[in-house]
């Protein structure tokens, strides 16, 4: 579904990726895991057009998508949500995700055509999805931090991507709140049949959803395979995932 | 500020209009060329607002397409003998095509840059306003505008001014509500969020940018009929400083918010005229008092009272 060859991303003299090779599967999980500062939400950036690669391609579906803007790849079928919350914050929480759904219908230019109602079921819908129904007229940026969080996702998804990109999903939760959103977001994946690719620093998480695990490390991925393997290979424990795999273990 | 308009305020809007209409029936010439004139600023401020309110960038050159709009359509009637509706048109037409080629350029910065490139762009405008003397009369001004017989007495060009203003307003109204005026306002509040769900988000402010223009245009061409002249003034910095203030003090996070702006300022001027020459000095002061205490505007401070009194 996505493949990326050669990758290479240099900031005015500092290498962030290294010729990072990658496929993506369709229908898998992907999780990409690392220290901080390996290289994981550049790597995103990367793929979903907000940054330009310095060499290298990205090819989703067949179709380079290598530099192309944001916006246009966004209409190919990728959706992200971000590591930072994401929203509209002084628009309600329904037309949060009215405008995704305004967007991908190509009516955002529309101006004789009154907002007010439009989408209304598919909106409600995708709320209750996230089970945020119960707040749809509340204002955003008033949500508690992990409603905040369910919101991006349900953005995301009202896109209707076949991808979905998701930069630390559950990053400042709390460990109930984790919990839940891992369930959730698993959940929504296997009924929509949406293809994960997701960072994560809770092993925990990590484990439980991925079925491939790739490695990123000073931004080149060192291993990438089954959780199993990934786990139990002799650089990624000593570079990395030691304790941490140990932690989750326990 | 995106919700379609409530009972209470679509009465309110009917009052209003019914309180005008009847304006003359006063006898007051001065009433209803004070009417007039606000209207106009009234549109002029609404227009700004699309900009800074729903696109979330500041002009300090919105006077170029007001100055736009006014001298082409004087010029077309006066010069060229067009009648009124052609004319207008044309006008109209001017101004848009002058913010889209302006909004091409401004469009790719953000923030102070933005601001800066409208305001450079204006000076242009007004300079081409000031030099152009053989087409625009330049410092003294393109007078003797011939304004059409049917509107060329007070009360009539009264209800000329309050219909298309009213009808300019309307459809104002419906784009800010529209689609398209939701998703300007997500593009306002994160823009990177906006790029994500697929939006052009500089096509979205480009577009923001020619609405405001083109309907600043249309407040210009009545305005030029109105003084039978337009003049250079109009198309100068401390015009559109002007017409900002009127935004900023009516409120930008409300639709009416500029038009009840303009009122304001129009009337505080002509009555500080009246007692004292320091009108700048009195607009300074207005200005600081909305920085300071009521960033929202006259819209935002009725707004906190509101929520206050309902809590008491």
């Amino acid at each position: 579904m996505l493949e990326i060859k050669g990758l290479n991303k240099n900031f005015e003299g500092f290498q962030a990726i290294t010729n990072v090779n990658f496929d993506l599967e369709e229908g898998s999980r992907h999780a990409i895991i690392g220290p901080n500062g390996a290289g994981k939400t550049t790597f995103f950036n990367l793929i979903t057009g907000h940054l330009q690669p310095t060499s290298g391609s990205v090819r989703f579906q067949g179709r380079d998508i290598t530099g192309m803007a944001p916006h246009k790849i966004v209409k190919l079928g990728i959706a992200r949500s971000f590591q930072r919350i994401n929203i509209y914050p002084r628009m309600s929480v329904l037309e949060n995700v009215q405008v995704a759904l305004i967007a991908r219908e190509n009516q955002h230019l529309n101006m004789f055509r009154l907002a007010h109602g439009m989408h209304q079921q598919e909106t409600e819908e995708l709320l209750d999805l996230v089970d945020l129904g119960s707040e749809a007229q509340e204002v955003a940026g008033e949500l508690a931090y992990g409603k905040q969080k369910q919101l991006e996702l349900a953005i995301a998804l009202g896109e209707n991507p076949k991808l979905l990109l998701l930069d630390e999903p559950t990053a400042g939760m709390s460990p109930s709140e984790t919990a839940d959103s891992i369930k959730l977001i698993d959940d929504i994946a296997r009924a929509r049949g949406l293809t994960l690719l997701f960072t994560e620093h809770d092993m925990s998480v990590v484990f439980g959803i991925a079925d491939r695990i790739s490695v990123l490390h000073h931004g080149e991925i060192i291993a990438s395979g089954e959780p199993e393997a990934v786990r139990n290979d002799p650089e990624v424990r000593s570079v990395y995932l030691g304790e941490e795999a140990d932690d989750a273990a326990a | 500020m995106t919700q379609p308009l409530s009972r209470a305020a679509a009465l309110a809007c009917i009052v209003v209009l019914v309180l005008l209409a009847l304006v003359p029936t006063l006898g007051s010439a001065y009433l209803v060329d004070v009417a007039t004139e606000i209207l106009i600023y009234a549109l002029f401020a609404l227009s700004l607002n699309v900009i800074i309110g729903y696109s979330g960038n500041v002009s300090f050159g919105h006077a170029a397409y007001f100055a736009i709009g006014g001298y082409v359509n004087a010029i077309l009637l006066t010069t060229y003998g067009w009648s009124l509706l052609p004319a207008f048109v044309a006008a109209i037409l001017a101004s848009m095509v002058a913010s889209g080629v302006v909004a091409y350029f401004c469009t790719r910065l953000t923030d102070i840059y933005f601001a800066m490139l409208t305001l450079a762009f204006s000076m242009f405008i007004w300079a081409v306003a000031f030099k152009w003397r053989s087409v625009t009369g330049g410092d003294d001004g393109f007078v003797g505008v011939d304004v059409p017989e049917l509107i060329d007495s007070r009360i009539p060009f009264f209800y000329f001014t309050l219909a298309v203003v009213t009808l300019s307003t309307a459809v104002l109204w419906l784009i800010c509500h529209s689609a398209f005026g939701r998703t300007l306002l997500a593009v306002r509040e994160n823009v990177t969020r906006a790029g994500f769900v697929g939006i052009d988000t500089r096509l979205m402010r480009w577009s923001a940018f020619v609405v405001a223009g083109t309907f600043g245009g249309i407040a210009g061409a009545i305005f030029g009929m109105f003084h039978h002249g337009m003049y250079v003034e109009s198309a100068f910095w401390t015009q559109s400083a002007t017409v900002l203030i009127m935004t900023l003090l009516g409120g930008m996070f409300s639709f009416f918010g500029p038009a009840i702006g303009a009122a304001t300022l129009f009337v505080l001027q002509r009555l500080t005229n009246e007692y004292t020459e320091f009108w700048p000095t009195v607009l300074g002061v207005i200005l600081l008092v909305i920085l300071l205490f009521v960033p929202d505007g006259l819209v935002g401070l009725a707004r906190k009272i509101r929520a206050r009194l309902g809590r008491a």
